[in-house]
């Protein structure tokens, strides 16, 4: 899944924290066997005044112009938390959030970002503040760039480097499958299990 | 030098290869897969046209989706789910996968199914694509929730590119009083120290109350080891842990068996071992914890009082908790004891194993629940089920006016199917508390199956101590 190195996009603050999985996407709204078609169940229950009518809410960031438009969000510390279901990435991506920026994030959530080209992006908590409060005062005039490549946000004429691993940022960059990668190393996965089947004879099924 | 951490040893045991700086790649020793997300998970595997390394390390249970009514079937109430149910069993009988289907003895919630064959052990590496994996850190195990992807990773591969966690010990000082338990214990340190209070680490557990708590109640101490944030948790095995895997259908046998216990012997982290946080509680005076907000860090005593928000540590945790007191309908201040209830739920991978079922029973023998109460109790697998009928269990649960149902994960989480309704006040022996959990509007509060089944009795919040 490839990421372009950088984008510049309309930030969407949604600033509570321990924002969890089933909040992103609620259970029920996993409805296929598939990991499409999903965006309409993003944030259902506080997107939608009665997610089964999908009456909008209009107090929902999601949906106040431009933020409809986003590609970045904003996010209060611990996004992510509670269930690994991968559905929240897939939901989030389908409906067009290519970065998540926050504090923290839930660590199942973080991995199941970088495996589908969603970056997630830790820096500080005030300054997860300071980006926001900018983007509330003008989100068009205030759009935010993520440079993948320099490993930086940049917002107006502020600049933020952030942490990603190289080989994080390389398979996000180039488009690699994780498990072709690892498959290169097959022969050190036979040569564990042969040692090991010697090593630890009751671990082996 | 430093001395080695339980989780070092775990982790250096299966280590095939470092990956860059800061990652390792790690032998996954067992994988368990659910209807919920394993279908998809080997779907995409097979378009990928990637194989499933060795299916004989690989299993698969129904649990999340499948009803648990008496008689059930394929069919649920869970929108489309008998499609995930269906696939789940195509594609695991096409992978060579062994599956514990709808009526098969061994079925249940995937974190009381693994323990209870054998299939998980002290000293190995277990995955699966759920969040609560890391319950199995109660045998001594290093387990840990993975998402889909990660998942055809390790169904492709057996193993799994991990970076090397922070790593935490939390130490639980002095002995649990009488009728606290593991679940008090958890509760109480999230409440303490936060949600994200575990910050993404590899957890030991560690202290004479954790020493003191049998395997069962170690188990639903590390499931809760996510709702602190924690990557996953872990407690050093023990006698009382090689006697709890002993015989068990899948635990190893005669040499092999000897060469285990002498494997897991080594599993305990070194005295000059060097963790990078360290916690302290000192438990010898803890009483029955409820959570009463949407966040695991909303817990309080169940004779205690909700809090105020200008208690908060932080302009977003006093949002949080004002947003909590209206979800959960309640004001600063009111008595925890004061809160009518609806209904009253016994299930979940974290307390519905049969000591958790047996120490509900000893509270509802002889009594009956509230009238107006509506109260379910559902097995955490079909063994635990029958175990308990055994002992009669579910008469003493039917007599109190208990449903008494077949193995799932049943109103632990709603999907669409079968939840309680908006506004009910429900007390639960599970694990998580978010707004919707167990249905639209629902207000969950949490606590141990003593403390469910005595509110079950009063009709409103209370532990098993007001009723004697
Ligand atoms: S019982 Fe609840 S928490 Fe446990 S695996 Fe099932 S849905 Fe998840």
């Amino acid at each position: 899944m490839t990421m372009d190195p950088t984008f510049r996009g309309i930030a969407a603050p949604l600033m509570r924290i321990n924002v969890d999985t089933d909040a992103i996407i609620p259970s029920r709204e996993m409805k296929r066997v598939s990991k499409t078609g999903l965006s309409e169940g993003l944030f259902a229950n506080w997107r939608y005044l009665d997610p089964g009518a999908r009456e909008p809410n209009p107090d929902f960031i999601l949906n106040q112009a431009p933020f409809d438009r986003a590609s970045i969000l904003l996010a209060g510390k611990n996004f992510g938390c509670g269930s690994s279901r991968e559905h929240a990435v897939w939901a989030l991506k389908e409906w067009g959030i290519r970065a998540v920026i926050a504090a923290s994030f839930g660590s199942i959530f973080a991995s199941n970002c970088l495996n589908n080209g969603v970056l997630p992006v830790r820096l500080d908590e005030d300054t997860v503040e300071t980006i926001a409060a900018d983007v509330m005062e003008d989100p068009l005039a205030n759009q935010v760039t993520v440079d993948l490549e320099k490993r930086r946000i940049v917002s107006g004429d502020r600049v933020w480097e952030f942490d990603i691993g190289e080989r994080e940022r390389q398979m996000l960059l180039r488009g690699l499958s994780p498990i072709a990668m690892t498959l290169q190393s097959d022969d050190r996965i036979s040569k564990f299990e042969a040692d090991d089947t010697r090593r630890r004879p009751w671990a082996v099924l | 030098m430093n001395g080695q951490t339980i989780i070092d040893k775990l982790w250096n045991a299966h280590r095939v290869m470092k990956i860059g700086d800061e990652s390792d790649l790690l032998y996954i020793d067992r994988i368990f897969l659910h209807e919920r997300t394993g279908s998809i998970a080997l779907q995409s595997l097979e378009h990928a046209g990637f194989d499933v390394r060795r299916p004989s390390r690989v299993f698969a249970t129904m649990d999340h989706i499948v009803d648990t009514t008496p008689g059930r079937t394929d069919r649920t109430r869970v929108p489309n789910g008998a499609e995930f149910i269906r696939a789940t069993r195509e594609s695991v009988h096409a992978a060579g996968i062994t599956l514990f289907d709808i009526g098969d003895p061994r079925q249940g919630i995937v974190h009381v199914v693994s323990p209870e064959l054998g299939i998980a052990l002290p000293g190995l590496t277990l995955v699966c694509p759920d969040s609560h994996t890391g319950t199995i850190g109660g045998l001594g195990a290093l387990a840990w929730g993975i998402g889909s992807t990660d998942a055809e990773h390790a169904l492709a591969t057996q193993t799994l590119i991990v970076r090397r966690p922070r790593q935490m010990r939390v130490r639980f000082d002095g002995s649990l009083r009488p009728g606290v338990t593991a679940k008090d214990l958890i509760l109480h340190l999230i409440g303490r120290h936060g949600a994200g209070g575990g910050a993404g680490s590899a957890i030991e557990f560690a202290g004479e109350a954790v020493r003191e708590l049998p395997v069962e109640g170690r188990l639903t101490l590390c499931n809760m080891a996510v709702e602190f944030g924690a990557w996953t948790g872990v407690v050093a095995p023990d006698d009382s842990t090689i006697e709890y895997v002993r015989g068990r259908p899948y635990a190893p046998e005669d040499a092999a068996w000897d060469s285990a216990v002498a494997a897991w012997r080594t599993l305990s982290s070194d005295e000059t071992a060097h963790f990078h946080a360290e916690i302290a509680v000192e438990v010898g005076g803890l009483g029955p914890q409820v959570s009463w907000g949407t966040s695991l860090q909303h817990i309080a005593a169940t004779d205690g009082v909700v809090p105020s928000p200008d208690e908060a540590a932080d302009r977003h945790a006093k949002e949080a908790m004002q947003r909590a007191l209206q979800y959960m309908d309640l004001q600063p201040g009111q008595a925890l004891s004061a809160l009518p209830i609806a209904a009253a739920f016994i299930g979940s991978c974290t307390n519905a194993r049969l000591s958790d079922l047996r120490e509900a029973a000893a509270v509802l023998k002889g009594r009956k629940v509230s009238s107006d109460v509506r109260a379910l109790c559902v097995p955490g697998s079909s063994t635990v089920k029958r175990a308990a009928e055994a002992e009669g269990l579910d008469a003493v649960f039917r007599e109190a006016g208990f449903e008494w149902r077949e193995s799932g994960c049943s109103l632990c989480f709603y999907a669409g199917g079968e939840g309680f309704s908006p506004g009910d006040r429900v007390i639960s022996s599970t694990n998580r508390n978010f707004e919707g959990r167990q249905g639209p509007g629902t207000r969950t509060h949490l606590a141990s199956p003593a403390t469910v089944a005595a509110s079950a009795v009063l009709g409103r919040i209370g532990s098993a101590g007001e009723l004697s």
